[in-house]
This record gives structure tokens, C-alpha cells and sequence, in this order.
């Protein structure tokens, strides 16, 4: 197909007008909300080894900073990426211009940053529907519902009007992203407001029912915003760093289906043990389980796209991020099933093994494929020969790489160690620990987990300069890595 | 491939239906049980809903994010049922809206908290966490117990639950801000509270500060947590889901 070919474009006649400003402002603003929500991440984790840092305001306090990093990091640094690298994907690959052209771009970046603001201000003071992951008022959802809509008309739109026979597998996986992402967010976010002139609302459902229609909203979360929107990423920006087409057609088909039936059986795993009825908390933890096939279906046709290209590795060090977050795709939705199984949540479930399963994923699964992604699309949108520094990235990499290892090698043991510490008994029969001796023990591992953060936010800094200096059409002065085969032959 | 899946990706109003209907099976079998099934909330006696003044300690404690570290859902665990009390039942959540189950315990389980601390101890920890428990890494919130609580319109707040199916009568709408008055007011006349809310505890919670407060509506929120339900009254066959 064309469209894996590298530097394709029209092969004879005119190349459509495509809309690039709107994906630019995406990319830009993908950045910044990176720095930003990596920072605040970086700075509550500092608040559980220094609760002085929570400055006992009510605007810093650890409950209104946590949503901020959770929304800044998901929505507005990933989905901004996901977002505005979908427009570019769905253009490139239908060979057509985006649908409404730029004014329903600008609006559909313009709309998503104000909902951005509108949920982070809120949360610092103290709006939130309580929802993980799902916390602004109804004003804001309702908002988002709007630019939504106007988002999948423009997605659909320049998919029907395609010069290209086939719709690329990619935007499958980010139409299926699309339309599941809004019937989950209208689902969970029904409620009742006190006030059409105030922000405080009533949910429509109430206790069990309300848990599992938030944790089938909250699990699809993850399993279509950051799963499926970030492997359409994969499935355009892999084949394209490569210069090779996907590995397996068949297996995309297959997994694509698979993924989208199963993972929406998952959530109940969120509520094992819960007064959820056992039924569905079984049935949760099967569907999970079954999850890991197509999962890790995705990720050999990620890595095996490589087949024949490895040695650009070697010179693309963008790639090796893009190749590291199937790796860590992988190990994620492996580490998923396992925690799922009750035996296992048992032990695992409200400690910081859940932390780190989820970081696991979002530093190196969702963080890893949009840094490779802004590595290939920046000097592609800006026209430019190559980035600023191949080295800078290198550096970003191992950097970031190590910072993901202390984050998740830390959650391990912390976790581990107080569900242990919840569940131990001393010789006469008594619980061994109170509540509290948990927490100390847990200490140095929060401080090795702040530091391997502080390395994560050190490399978004090393490539928004990179970037920066790439858009500037700047490039360093140093030698390129020597391919492969002339290494070889030296 | 013989089902010729080439239809499907030539089509994009065909595939964006199927992937609906595809997603949307397994939401279906697991949701609409959960309203339908009456087996799903347990029979048990003496839940009742929120008083006025819990109601806005509740809001208080969704406003600052405390799900975030303080689950309220006891496993059945021995450990847990020993540290906690009885596990958490589903008939304890129904007027939870949104529940509180929490999904992470930074700090310990809140879901059996009521009664448990002295009013006095409550307001000292949520003052300062590391003058009662130097080892704590919980935020201070001193700020509560300066600011004097909006509850203006806590009728309003009543009806609006009453939309979405919580039993408030009209005589406790009707009441709503004179309860709220009486249940931080220990020389009140506590009758109608007690009536409208059976067990509320009635005191001036905040005792450091003669206004009613943010802190008097959380404190009395958190000592009725998981004091509800009469579990002396209760055979196993009621708990059968």
C-alpha cells in the first residue's frame, strides 16, 4: 500500500491542500502539556515522602493536584497527541483533505484546549464529579460532548471522501477510539445538576451500579483512549520510521476485532472482592485474561513491522522509542491479566502495584509511542531535512528509559510489601502491623519513585528543546551514526 | 479470507456500526443486570439517606479529593474485617451518588470510620494529621475549620436527588436547613432530625470555632460512615446476592 511507503505521497498528479496548521498547534501544544503534567505529577509524588510540600492550602493539597496530573497527563498531553496526530494520519492515508478544512480543525483544537482549562482550573478549586478519570462537572462534559461530535464528523468525514480504496488499518483502531471514547463519556457522566447556574451535580446512578458503569468507563478508558487511539499512532508512525509495511494484515483484522469485543468486558476487575455481585467480578477477570491475546497481537505486529530494518535502530533513535512502547505495551498488558486474576488482586489491589501497572503504561507504552511519534511528525510538519539532534534523543531516551525502571521497580516493591504488611499476623494471633507502619515502610520507595519521575521530566525537557530548535529549522553540528552495514564492514 | 473482510474496510458507516455493536455487547450484559436483578442489593434494615448537614460533609469530602487516598469498601478478608469491621455490603452504597469506593488506600479504609474517633479527634487530625499521628503523610485541612459552610441551598441539593430516585419526603425538603441547624446544635430540640434521620449524631463537631463550618459538616459525615445498617438483625441469607 501507498501509504507505508517512505515519503509517500501522491504518486502522480496533484497532493491534496493538506490541513497542517491545526496539526502543528496540536503538536506544539502536546508538548507543553507533556512538561506540565509530568511536572505535577513530579510534584505530588514529592508530597507522600514531604507532606509539607501539600502546603495545607486548599489549592495544593494532594486531593486537587492528583485529578490535575491525571487529566493533564491523559487528556491533555495524550489525547492532544492522539488528537492531532490522527488528523494528519486520516489525511495522509485517505489522500484527502481533512473534512470542514481548517475551521472545523481550529475548532476542534481550539474547543479541546478550552475544555482542558475549563476541567484543570476546576479541579484546583474543588470542582469534581469524584469520577477517576472522568471528574469534570457536567458543564465541561457537556462541552466536550460538542467538540466531539464536531471532532468525528471531521475524522468520518475525511474518510468518505478518500481517494484511497482501503481505509488504512490505523484509522479503524481511531475510529473505534472515537466512537466508543463518546458513548462512554456520555454514559458515565449522566447526572443531574443542583443548578443550571452552579457546578455541583448528583450522579444518576447510585453505589454498585455507579461503580461498575465508572470502572466500564474507567477500563475503557485505558483500553480505547490509550490502547486502541495509540496503536491507530502505531500502526501509521511504525511503518513509516521503518520503511516497511505491517507485518501481518490478517493479524491486524483479527486483533482489531478481538480487542475492541473484549476489552469492554474488563472493568468489574477494578471491583474484585467490592460488593459488586460475584458474577460480573468473574466475569471481569475472564474477559481480562482472554484480553492478553489480542494485545499482545498488537504488539508483534508492532515490533515484527521491524523485520528487515533493525539496523535503524541504529540511526533513528526516534524509532527506538516507538519500538520500546510496543515493548512496554506488551509487558503492561501482560502485567493487566495477571493483576485481574482475584488471587493475585487480592494482594494487589489498593496498593501502588496498581500505580505502577499503570505507569508502566503511561510513561512507556502512551509516553514512549507519542515522543516517537512527535520525533517523526515535528520535522515532517515543519518541512524540515531531519530533527536538531539525533543525540538529544539518544540522551531523551536512556534518560526517560531509567526514570520508567526506578518509577515501576519501586511500585513493585511498595505495593507488594504493604498488601503483604496488611495481611500479616504475629505469632499470638493478632494483626502484625497497623495502618501507619505501612506508610513508613513505604517511604524510601515514594523517594526512588519521585526520582525516577524527576528523570521522566528531565527528558520531556531535552526533547521540547530539541523540537523547539528542530521547528526553528536548526540542525546540530554532529556526525551521523554510521549505518549499519558500514559498521559491519569497518 | 473467505467472509471477505475487504466489504467492511471499503465502508466506513458499515465498520463504525459494527465496531458499535461489537463494544457495546459486553457493557449490556454486565450493566443492565445490576439494575434488573433484585438479589444485587442486599435485604437489609436501617439505611436511610443522608441528613442534610452529611450531605454537605459528603460534598465536602468529594470537593478534596479524599477518595483518592481513603477507600470505603471493606473486603471480605479476615485481615480486613478485623481492622476494618464487617465487609462492605452493596445495600450500604445506595445513596452514594457518585459512590466513594475508592480505588487506592494511601491512607486506611473510611468505609466503617463512624463512631470510631472522638469529634475532638477528628477536627485535631484534620487540622494537623502529625500532631495525632506524627508518621502521617495526609494534607492538613485547617482551612475547613475557618470556613463558615454554604448551605443555602441545601434544599436544592435534596430535590435534586429526589430526581434521580433518592426517597427525601417533602416534609424533609421542607426541613432541610432548619436540620441542618439542629444536628451541629446540641441545645436544639433534635426530634424532627431524628425522625426524618434515624442515628444522626447529633454535636457541634468543630467545638474550636462557635460557626457552623465546613469542618462540623465533614466530621458528621464521617461519623456516620458504615453505622447505618443493623447487622445484629441480619441471617446469611439476606446477604445473598
Amino acid at each position: 500500500m501507498s501509504v507505508v511507503a517512505r515519503n509517500a505521497g501522491p504518486s502522480a498528479g496533484s497532493r491534496p491542500d493538506y490541513v497542517d496548521d491545526v496539526t502543528r498547534a496540536f503538536m506544539v501544544m502536546a508538548v507543553f502539556w507533556g512538561v506540565v503534567g509530568f511536572t505535577v505529577g513530579l510534584v505530588i509524588a514529592l508530597q507522600m515522602v514531604f507532606p509539607a510540600l501539600n502546603l495545607d492550602r486548599e489549592w495544593t493539597t494532594f486531593g486537587r493536584l492528583r485529578p490535575l496530573h491525571t487529566s493533564a497527563v491523559i487528556f491533555a498531553f495524550g489525547g492532544t497527541a492522539l488528537i492531532g496526530s490522527s488528523l494528519h494520519i486520516v489525511q495522509r492515508t485517505c489522500r484527502a483533505r481533512l473534512f470542514g478544512g481548517a475551521p472545523l480543525g481550529w475548532f476542534v483544537f481550539l474547543g479541546y484546549q478550552f475544555f482542558i482549562l475549563v476541567a484543570a482550573t476546576g479541579y484546583l478549586l474543588g470542582i469534581t464529579q469524584s469520577k477517576e478519570y472522568a471528574e469534570p462537572e457536567w458543564y465541561a462534559d457537556i462541552w466536550l460532548a460538542i467538540v466531539w461530535v464536531a471532532y468525528l464528523v471531521a475524522f468520518m468525514g475525511t474518510i468518505l471522501k478518500r481517494e484511497e480504496p482501503h481505509i488504512y488499518v490505523a484509522n479503524w483502531f481511531l475510529l473505534g477510539f472515537i466512537l466508543t471514547i463518546a458513548v462512554l463519556h456520555l454514559v458515565n457522566n449522566t447526572s443531574i445538576p443542583v443548578s443550571p447556574f452552579g457546578a455541583k451535580s448528583y450522579s444518576a446512578y447510585a453505589g454498585v451500579q455507579d461503580a461498575m458503569i465508572q470502572w466500564w468507563y474507567g477500563h475503557n478508558a485505558v483500553g480505547f483512549f490509550l490502547t486502541a487511539g495509540f496503536l491507530g499512532m502505531m500502526y501509521y508512525v511504525i511503518p513509516k520510521q521503518a520503511g516497511r509495511p505491517v507485518y501481518s494484515y490478517r493479524l491486524s483484522i483479527v486483533h482489531f476485532w478481538a480487542l475492541v469485543f473484549l476489552y469492554i468486558w474488563a472493568g468489574p476487575h477494578h471491583l474484585h472482592f467490592t460488593a459488586l455481585p460475584d458474577w460480573a467480578q468473574t466475569l471481569g477477570m475472564v474477559f481480562s485474561i482472554m484480553l492478553w491475546m489480542p494485545s499482545w497481537g498488537g504488539m508483534i505486529n508492532g515490533i515484527m513491522t521491524l523485520a528487515g530494518a533493525w539496523d535503524r535502530l541504529r540511526t533513528d533513535a526516534g524509532l527506538r522509542f516507538s519500538v520500546t512502547a510496543v515493548g512496554f505495551y506488551g509487558m503492561s498488558t501482560f502485567e493487566g491479566p495477571v493483576m485481574s486474576i482475584k488471587a493475585v488482586n487480592a494482594l494487589s489491589h489498593y496498593t501502588d502495584w496498581t500505580i505502577g501497572h499503570v505507569h508502566s503504561g503511561a510513561l512507556g507504552w502512551v509516553g514512549f509511542i507519542v515522543f516517537g511519534t512527535l520525533y517523526y511528525l515535528v520535522p515532517v510538519l515543519w518541512g524540515r531535512e531531519r530533527l536538531y539532534s539525533q543525540r538529544l534523543v539518544a540522551w531523551h531516551f536512556w534518560i526517560a528509559t531509567l526514570g520508567i525502571v526506578l518509577y515501576i521497580t519501586a511500585m513493585w516493591v511498595s505495593g507488594i510489601m504493604q498488601g503483604l504488611m496488611w495481611r500479616a499476623y504475629d505469632e499470638l494471633g493478632f494483626l502484625q502491623y497497623s495502618f501507619v507502619e505501612t506508610v513508613v515502610a513505604m517511604r524510601p520507595f515514594y523517594a526512588i519513585r519521585a526520582l525516577g519521575g524527576l528523570l521522566y521530566v528531565a527528558g520531556s525537557l531535552v526533547m521540547a528543546y530539541n523540537l523547539w530548535r528542530t521547528m526553528r529549522g536548526e540542525a546540530a553540528d554532529e556526525a551521523p551514526r554510521a549505518p549499519a552495514m558500514a559498521a559491519a564492514r569497518a | 479470507m473467505s467472509f471477505r473482510h475487504h466489504v467492511i474496510e471499503k465502508n466506513v458507516v458499515l465498520l463504525a456500526i459494527l465496531t458499535l455493536v461489537t463494544i457495546s455487547i459486553g457493557g449490556l450484559v454486565q450493566i443492565i443486570p445490576l439494575f434488573a436483578v433484585e438479589s444485587t442489593i442486599e435485604r437489609v434494615k436501617g439505611m436511610r439517606p443522608y441528613s442534610p448537614l452529611e450531605l454537605m460533609g459528603r460534598n465536602i469530602y468529594v470537593r478534596e479529593g479524599c477518595y483518592l487516598c481513603h477507600s470505603q469498601q471493606v473486603r471480605p478478608f479476615k485481615d480486613e474485617v478485623e481492622r476494618y469491621g464487617h465487609y462492605s455490603l452493596a445495600a450500604e452504597s445506595i445513596y452514594d451518588r457518585p459512590f466513594q469506593w475508592g480505588s487506592k488506600r494511601t491512607g486506611p479504609d473510611l468505609a466503617r470510620v463512624g463512631g470510631k474517633y472522638s469529634n475532638d479527634w477528628h477536627v485535631e487530625h484534620l487540622n494537623d494529621p502529625r500532631a495525632l499521628v506524627p508518621e502521617s503523610i495526609m494534607p492538613g485541612y485547617r482551612f475547613l475549620s475557618q470556613r463558615p459552610l454554604k448551605a443555602a441551598d441545601v434544599a436544592d441539593h435534596l430535590k435534586a436527588l429526589r430526581v434521580v430516585g433518592v426517597p427525601y419526603t417533602d416534609e424533609m425538603v421542607a426541613n432541610a436547613a432548619a436540620d441542618l441547624a439542629a444536628q451541629a446544635d446540641p441545645d436544639a430540640d433534635p426530634d424532627g432530625l431524628l425522625r426524618h434521620y434515624p442515628k444522626a449524631v447529633v454535636a457541634k463537631f468543630n467545638a474550636g470555632n462557635p460557626a457552623l463550618t465546613e469542618m462540623d459538616a465533614l466530621v458528621a459525615y464521617l461519623q456516620m460512615l458504615g453505622t447505618l445498617v443493623r447487622f445484629t438483625e441480619l441471617s446469611p441469607a439476606d446477604l445473598r446476592q
